[in-house]
């Protein structure tokens, strides 16, 4: 499989903080590919600055080859690069089709086309029974249903989740678990943000560790657990020892 | 030509710090909680009304009712906030919308009403202290009325600056940055909110005071200034009260420069022009915070 | 395909039907002059106010100079027909092909400035029309445009023996305006809209050209306003910087849209059918001397209605209009 994102030495500050230093890493097109660390390791900042909300002060993303570092939000979506966002940013005024076909919107200016793109992604995420209610009226875990389907609206080469799961009971973080595999045999690469380690290990193929705002390690998920200085970045001195 | 273009500097200068009073009670009620009062040019048509009328009933030269206008307009603009504002802003939906039509109801609302009490006609004070006294300086006839207007409302600027470097000015300042925390310390802020809106309205009211020296009182005379009060707020940056006192200078010295240079029915032009131009390069204003 | 979208368009498209015939027919039983140029200018209204409700409501723009479109398009339109012999039934389309082109030239360095500085902005655009007709004396300067009258004829939209025809134009007017919002609602940009206002964040992530969509809803708002223009000036025989593009026309325009329901198809249709006769006949039955009372009355009602129902009168029609969601959430 050939790397279908490529980060290369992405550095951010903000306001003499260090978000992310010199991040380097692949991603190959069609795996899903973990995003994890502590809180402040850099994340969110890295999300961003992939999905062209925040610049890189050095470095560069690219996409097929194409540089879409600093390119802005709307560019790197008409470049297929579609993402979620932590706390569910619904358009509230919307009903849940709406929110999808806005989305949709972006591959086509047709009206008609654009609803038939939003059905078929309704149903793909199980949101059909829902299409016609306000978004706001939604449960927690049908907004970030919702979050995915109108990303996926865009016709996305590669889906960035930003922890997703997190907060989910487990029965509704296996139903999103399940979504994400059906994401991947749609043939869009995805790149998770998590924080729920139980969760995320059994469905990435790799995962790349930050903390503190550089690359701590990548691997599998296997190597990844046993790493001590993995487990000492997550829960300190103590029990690396252990 | 010379003497032409410095008599019309200096007078520009005068009625730039008129401006620059206007523009700082707009100011410091937009930068305190986000509303555009658009009938601020009637409460400053108000004030000018209430000098004329005080004037012809008892005499009072307009230097004197300064204190007496300025607390009857601080009160009036405790009241509209108390009566309209607070509603306005505790809607629903559109809150935006809302709060520029309610104070643009009020304007034509306080027009009709000045209509109907005091009649369409111009009016004007024709005998204080200073009318018909000029100041001769250099070459340059200024008269006193202008002269006065200006270093008054220098002073009220004045006023302001040092109010808003008091206790109270600091806690106008918390909740114009934070509206929603400072409950938390303690600050009622509807009480904050209400004596913005009086001090807004006491600035305007000294304006309209000095303006009604030497400047006609009719219903519309509101309406005229309030373009240029709003550009004037704009240029220098809402919530700025030292962009207040710069942009105000400046469009003075602008809209007397281009009346001499262009002609006067243009003065206008050339002050939105520049207006337009600087907004282009900093669309914030000048000064603008928010 | 059906969906509850497009039950809900298609009922929309039916009122509209019905609301026209009921329009079509309204003036035939009138023989009253002054109730049938009231019914006209109600019209006119309604057209100009959902004209700006495309770019103030929908795109969420809040534009005070309108007026700017309305005047210009009436004298690109008179200026053809006077000067140059053109009809205004052509005229109009250039009036609003020029004024939809000046809100492009507008909107552009404006479209970057946030809300107040923006409808600011507007007004002093405004007010800078207006100063330059007034001074400028190819138009015509303060005197204006007089446009003589050659004999009743519908190409030339002149009618003098019977004001009926005017209700049939006004009345075309403001259903093409109705249509062009009904359309826009639905499409692609009204999307990008509504999406803008409830998250820019996320619209761009989405993709959604907010630049673009906006100088879309200014080039169609402005050509409406500024075909409503060319048609005014015909129906009045003459125009002038004071009746078209004083900064008051431009709250007029806005008015009904605000009150009625920014944003929505029948909002300024009901606000203009609600303020223009109040204000026609306030200020022939009460402000007639130049009392004032009536611009109380007005200026009262306004506060009423913005204070009573902010999210406009439309809302009075049924509760199921879509956008009743609270501001809420933090800016």
């Amino acid at each position: 499989m050939s790397a279908l994102l490529e980060v290369r030495g992405v550095s951010k500050s903000f306001g003499g903080v260090a978000a992310n230093v010199n991040i380097t890493f692949d991603v190959a097109e069609g795996e899903i590919l973990g995003l994890l660390g502590p809180n402040g390791a850099g994340k969110t900042s890295l999300f961003n600055a992939i999905s062209g909300e925040v610049t890189p002060d050095s470095g560069e993303i690219l996409l097929n080859g194409v540089r879409v570092s600093g390119l802005g939000p709307v560019a790197c979506a008409m470049h297929g690069i579609a993402r979620t966002f932590q706390v569910v940013r619904s358009f509230d005024s919307m009903t849940v089709r709406e929110n999808v076909m806005v989305g949709a919107y972006a591959r086509t200016p047709s009206p008609a086309k654009a609803m038939a793109a939003a059905e078929e992604v309704l149903d793909f995420c199980d949101l059909a029974s829902r299409a016609d209610r306000p978004a706001w009226s939604l449960s927690p875990p049908e907004k970030r249903r919702l979050e995915v389907a109108r990303a996926l609206a865009t016709a996305p080469k590669i889906l960035l989740l930003d922890e997703m799961l997190t907060g989910l009971t487990p029965t509704e973080a296996q139903g999103g678990v399940q979504l994400v595999r059906a994401v991947q045999q749609r043939g869009i690469t995805v790149v998770m943000v998590e924080h729920v380690m139980e969760v995320v290990l059994p469905l990435v193929s790799r995962a790349v560790v930050l903390n503190l705002g550089q690359v701590l390690t990548i691997g599998k998920p296997a190597e990844i657990v046993r790493n001590p200085d993995v487990i000492k970045a997550y829960l300190g001195e103590r029990y690396a020892a252990a | 030509m010379t003497e032409t273009l410095l008599q019309a500097a200096m007078s520009g200068l005068l009625m730039g710090l008129l401006y620059a009073l206007v523009a700082a009670g707009l100011s410091l009620i937009f930068g305190l909680m986000d509303v555009v009062n658009f009938a601020h040019g009637e409460m400053m048509m108000l004030a000018m009304y209430a000098t004329f009328v005080i004037w012809q009933a008892t005499g009072l030269d307009p230097l004197l009712q300064i204190p007496i206008v300025a607390v009857v307009m601080f009160a009036l603009g405790v009241a509209v906030y108390r009566g309209l504002i607070a509603r306005a802003l505790s809607v629903q939906f559109n809150t935006g919308m809302v709060q520029i039509f309610v104070t643009f109801g009020l304007a034509i609302f306080l027009r009709g009403a000045a209509q109907l009490v005091f009649g369409g006609e111009f009016k004007s004070i024709t005998s204080s202290w200073l009318s018909g006294r000029t100041v001769h300086l250099a070459g340059i006839y200024l008269p006193l009325p202008q002269v006065a207007a200006g270093l008054v409302c220098l002073l009220a600027f004045a006023a302001l600056l040092l109010i808003s470097r008091t206790e109270f000015g600091r806690a106008l300042e918390a909740t114009r940055e934070d509206r929603d925390a400072v409950a938390l310390i303690g600050i009622d802020r509807d009480r904050i909110f209400a004596l913005g809106w009086g001090l807004g309205a006491a600035a305007v009211g000294i304006a309209g005071v000095m303006l009604a020296s030497f400047y006609y009182v009719s219903p519309n005379v509101g309406a005229n200034f309030a373009v240029i009060a709003y550009v004037t707020v704009a240029l220098g940056g809402f919530g700025s009260l030292a962009g207040a006192l710069v942009a105000g200078l400046l469009i003075g010295e602008i809209e007397a420069l281009t009346a001499v240079v262009l002609e006067p029915s243009l003065k206008q032009v050339g002050v939105f022009a520049v207006y337009l131009l600087v907004l282009m390069v900093r669309p914030r204003g000048l000064f603008g915070k928010l | 395909m059906d969906n509850a979208i497009l039950r809900r368009r298609r009922r929309e498209l039916w009122t509209g039907l019905v609301v026209l015939l009921v329009l079509i027919l309204l003036p035939l039983p009138i023989h009253d002059v002054y109730t049938r140029n009231l019914i006209i200018i109600t019209l006119l209204f309604a057209g100009l106010a959902q004209a700006w409700n495309i770019l103030g409501g929908y795109c969420g723009q809040i534009s005070l100079g309108h007026a700017l479109y309305f005047g210009v398009g009436g004298y690109v339109s008179s200026l053809l027909y006077v000067r140059l012999g053109i009809p205004p039934t052509l005229g109009m389309f250039a009036a609003g092909l020029v004024a939809g082109a000046l809100a492009l030239v507008v909107g552009w360095p404006c479209f970057r400035l946030s809300g107040h500085y923006y409808a600011i902005a507007t007004v002093v655009v405004g007010e800078i029309g207006y100063l330059l007709f007034l001074n400028w004396d190819f138009v015509g300067g303060a005197t204006g445009v007089y446009i003589p009258f050659n004999g009743d004829s519908w190409v030339t939209l002149q009618f003098r023996t019977q004001k009926l025809p005017y209700h049939y134009v006004a009345l075309a007017f403001v259903a093409v305006t109705w249509l062009a919002a009904w359309v826009i609602e639905g499409s692609r940009w009204g999307f990008s809209w509504r999406a803008v206002k409830d998250d820019v964040v996320a619209a761009r992530s989405l993709g959604v050209r907010i630049f673009r969509s906006k100088m879309a809803a200014a080039a169609i708002s402005g050509f409406f306003t500024g075909v409503g223009g060319a048609i005014y000036a015909q129906y009045v025989g003459y125009i002038d910087p004071d009746s078209v593009l004083a900064g008051n026309f431009s709250i007029l325009i806005a008015l009904p849209a605000v009150l009625g329901g920014v944003g929505t198809l029948w909002g300024p249709i009901i606000g203009a059918a609600l303020l223009t006769p109040l204000s026609e006949l306030s200020r022939s039955y009460l402000g007639g001397s130049g009392s004032g009372v009536d611009l109380m009355l007005y200026g009262g009602i306004i506060v009423v209605v913005a204070l009573a129902r902010p999210q406009g009168l439309v809302s009075l029609l049924g509760p199921r209009r879509r956008k009743e969601v609270p501001d809420v959430r933090p800016a």
